[in-house]
C-alpha cells in the first residue's frame, strides 16, 4: 500500500501567531503513494498546517520537505510546479470564468503561456481537450461553458477537484473535500477521490469520519497544534487518548 | 489571505461581449468607431478632437489596470506627464520625427514603471492607490526642481513637430490629427489584445481571486507589475502625442489632479469596458473646452456633479449602461414570442 520513502515530511514544523501557537512541534511524514487523513477538532490547526504545506503560511520554526528537497519558506507559486496542488476548505474559483476557461488557465500555468500578452486568448484552447477530459472525470463535462458562479455548491467543490488535477500533481492537499455537502454528495466525493487517487500522495484533511474511513492509509489526529495520535484509521479509532480528546464527543 | 479585492470592480464576463467575435454588432460597432474616428476633426476643433483621444488612451491605460486588474493607480500623472516631458525634450534636443519622439516619451514611461510598479503591486487598495500617488508626487517635484532640463514652473515650451518635412502635419492641426490619430490607435489595438490574450485572462484570475491564482503557480506580483508596465505605455503614448499637439509639456500633466482626473474620465465611461474610456474622455474633455470658451469658471464643479450622478445611477459608467441596455434589449427580443 505504501512504500517507505516519504514523499513529505515535516520537521518540529511550528506556527505562531502573537504568542499562539497554531502548529507546535509537527513532526509529519506522508508516504509517496498513500492516503494521509489529519484530523482533529476545530482550531487543532489543520488548516494551519496546509497553509505551511503550501507556502500560504511561513513557518515561525521548522522545515518542511519535499521528495527530500527544503521548501520552507517557498511561495505558493513557486511551491505549485514542484507538483503539489491544493484545493481549498471554502470554495475559491473565479466566478465569472466557465469550467472549461478554469482548466485552461490550470493546465496553461506550467507552459508559460500566460506571458503572451501579443497573441490572442483562443490560443489557449489547445489545451481544451485535456480540460473537457478532466471535467469528465469530476462529471462536469456537459456545464464546461457555464460560469463557475452558476454551480451548485457539490459540484463546485467537484470542480476545485478537477483543476488540482490539473495541475498533474505528485503530492494533493485537500482541506475538507466535503464540507458542508449532502450525504448523497459526500458519497460521491469519495469515490472521485478515490479514483484520482491512485497513483498519487494525498493529504486531506475532514471532520466526516465516514470519509476518513473510507479513503485514508494512514491517519494523524491533531490537537491543539500538536500530533496527538497517528497509525491506520482502525488503530487510531480504538486509541483512548483519541477518544477522549476528539471521537467520544463526536463519534460514540 | 492578506490578499482581499482591490477596488470593487463589478464586470459580468459571463455576457458575451457586444464586440466578441460572434456578435451581429461587431462589424456594425467597428464601422462607427471608424467614421467617429476620422470625421471627428470635421466636426470639432482638432486640437480638442486630439486631446479626446490622447484623453481615452490614457483612460484605457487607467481601465487596464482598474477593470482588468483590479489596480487603482492614483499616480497615472507620472507616466503621462513623465512621457510628455521626456517626448519633448527627445523632440527638441534631436528633432526627430515626433512618433520616434512619442515612442522614446512612452519608453520612458514603461522604464519608470517597472521600479514604481514593482514597490506599489505588493500593496493593494487604497495602500496601493497612496504608493502610486507618492511616486507621482516625487516626479512632479523633480521637474519643478529640475529647472535647466524641464523649465520648471515654465514648462518645457516650443516643442518641435518634425513629420519628414511633410508641412501639412507639421504646421496644420487638422491633418496633425490624423497622423497623432494613428498612434493613439495602435495603443488602443494593443490594449485591445492584451485583454483578449492570455496574459489578459490571468490578470483578470488575479483581480477575482488572487489567492487560487497563486495556487495555480501564477506569481500574482510578477503579471501585476507586467500589467502596470504595460498600462504606463499606453498612458505613455497618450501623454507624448498631448505634448506634440500642444506644443509645450507642462507641470500640470504631472500634477496629482490630473491622475484624478484620469480615474474619474475612466469611471465616467466605465470600467472593466476598456472603450468606455474613449467615452469618457469625449464627454469630459468637450464639457471642459465649451465651458472654458465660455468664460465659466466653475469646470471642477459641473464635471463633479455629472461624476456623482453617474456614480450613483449608472454603476457600469456610460458604456457599460449602454452595453447593459442594448444586451437587455436583444435579450428581450429573442425571447419574445413570435406572431
Amino acid at each position: 500500500m505504501s512504500s517507505a520513502t516519504p514523499l513529505l515530511e515535516t520537521r518540529s514544523l511550528t506556527k505562531e501567531f502573537r504568542g499562539f501557537r497554531a502548529v507546535s512541534e509537527v513532526d509529519l511524514t506522508v508516504s509517496e503513494g498513500s492516503v494521509h487523513a489529519l484530523v482533529g477538532p476545530n482550531g487543532a490547526g489543520k488548516t494551519t498546517l496546509f497553509n505551511l504545506l503550501t507556502g500560504f503560511l511561513t513557518p515561525s520554526s521548522g522545515s518542511v520537505l519535499f521528495d527530500g528537497r527544503d521548501i520552507t519558506g517557498l511561495a505558493p507559486e513557486q511551491i505549485a510546479p514542484l507538483g503539489i496542488a491544493r484545493s481549498f476548505q471554502i470554495t475559491s474559483l473565479f466566478e465569472q470564468m466557465t469550467l472549461r476557461e478554469h482548466l485552461e488557465l490550470a493546465l496553461a500555468s506550467p507552459t508559460g503561456m500566460g506571458r503572451q500578452w501579443w497573441r490572442p486568448v483562443s490560443r489557449m484552447s489547445v489545451f481544451a481537450d485535456r480540460s473537457m477530459e478532466l471535467l469528465d472525470q469530476v462529471g462536469l463535462a456537459d456545464r464546461a461553458g457555464v460560469p463557475a458562479g452558476s454551480l451548485a455548491y457539490g459540484q463546485k467543490r467537484a470542480l476545485e477537484l478537477a483543476i488540482a488535477l490539473a495541475l498533474d500533481p505528485r503530492l494533493l492537499l485537500l482541506d475538507e473535500p466535503t464540507a458542508g455537502m449532502g450525504i448523497e454528495d459526500i458519497d460521491r466525493t469519495i469515490t472521485l477521490v478515490k479514483r484520482i487517487a491512485s497513483g498519487r500522495t494525498v493529504v486531506l484533511v475532514d471532520h466526516n469520519m465516514h470519509v476518513v474511513g473510507s479513503l485514508a492509509d494512514r491517519v494523524t489526529v491533531l490537537q491543539a497544534g500538536q500530533i496527538l495520535a497517528e497509525g491506520p484509521y482502525d488503530e487510531v479509532r480504538t486509541d483512548e487518548r483519541v477518544i477522549t480528546a476528539y471521537l467520544g464527543s463526536a463519534h460514540v | 489571505m492578506s490578499e482581499q479585492m482591490t477596488a470593487s470592480v463589478d464586470v459580468d464576463l459571463s455576457q458575451p461581449s457586444i464586440l466578441s467575435r460572434r456578435s451581429p454588432w461587431r462589424p456594425l460597432l467597428l464601422l462607427g468607431g471608424l467614421v467617429v474616428l476620422v470625421m471627428l476633426p470635421y466636426w470639432i476643433y482638432p486640437p480638442v478632437a486630439m486631446d479626446i483621444l490622447c484623453w481615452g488612451l490614457f483612460a484605457i491605460s487607467v481601465d487596464l489596470l482598474l477593470g482588468f486588474t483590479g489596480l487603482l493607480s492614483f499616480g497615472h500623472a507620472a507616466f503621462w506627464g513623465g512621457s510628455a516631458y521626456a517626448t519633448g525634450l527627445i523632440a527638441t534636443t534631436w528633432g526627430v520625427p515626433f512618433p520616434v519622439a512619442v515612442l522614446g516619451g512612452a519608453a520612458f514611461a514603461m522604464l519608470i514603471a517597472v521600479p514604481i510598479g514593482f514597490l506599489s503591486v505588493r500593496r493593494t487598495g487604497i495602500y496601493f492607490a497612496m504608493v502610486t500617488l507618492a511616486f507621482a508626487q516625487m516626479l512632479y517635484f523633480i521637474a519643478n526642481q529640475a529647472r535647466d532640463l524641464t523649465g520648471g514652473e515654465n514648462g518645457l515650451q516650443g516643442i518641435p513637430r518634425s513629420f519628414f518635412g511633410i508641412e501639412a502635419i507639421e504646421q496644420d492641426s487638422f491633418y496633425f490629427y490624423y497622423a497623432g490619430a494613428a498612434l493613439i490607435l495602435v495603443g488602443i489595438i494593443i490594449a485591445w489584445r492584451v485583454v483578449n490574450s492570455p496574459f489578459g485572462r490571468v490578470i483578470t484570475a488575479v483581480r477575482d481571486n488572487p489567492a487560487r491564482a497563486r495556487a495555480l503557480g501564477y506569481d500574482v506580483e510578477r503579471y501585476k507589475i507586467g500589467a502596470f508596465v504595460i498600462s504606463a505605455g499606453l498612458a505613455g503614448l497618450a501623454g507624448g502625442v498631448f505634448a506634440i499637439s500642444h506644443g509645450f509639456a507642462s507641470l500640470q500633466e504631472l500634477v496629482w489632479t490630473t491622475s484624478g482626473k484620469v480615474v474619474l474620465v475612466t469611471v465616467l465611461g466605465g470600467i472593466g469596458t476598456l472603450w468606455g474610456g474613449l467615452v469618457g474622455a469625449g464627454v469630459v474633455v468637450t464639457l471642459e473646452d465649451s465651458l472654458a470658451s465660455s468664460g465659466f469658471e466653475g469646470i471642477g464643479m459641473i464635471t463633479g456633479a455629472i461624476f456623482v450622478v453617474i456614480v450613483l445611477l449608472f454603476r457600469h459608467g456610460i458604456w457599460g449602461t449602454g452595453r447593459d441596455l442594448v444586451r437587455r434589449w436583444v435579450i428581450d427580443r429573442r425571447s419574445r414570442p413570435r406572431g
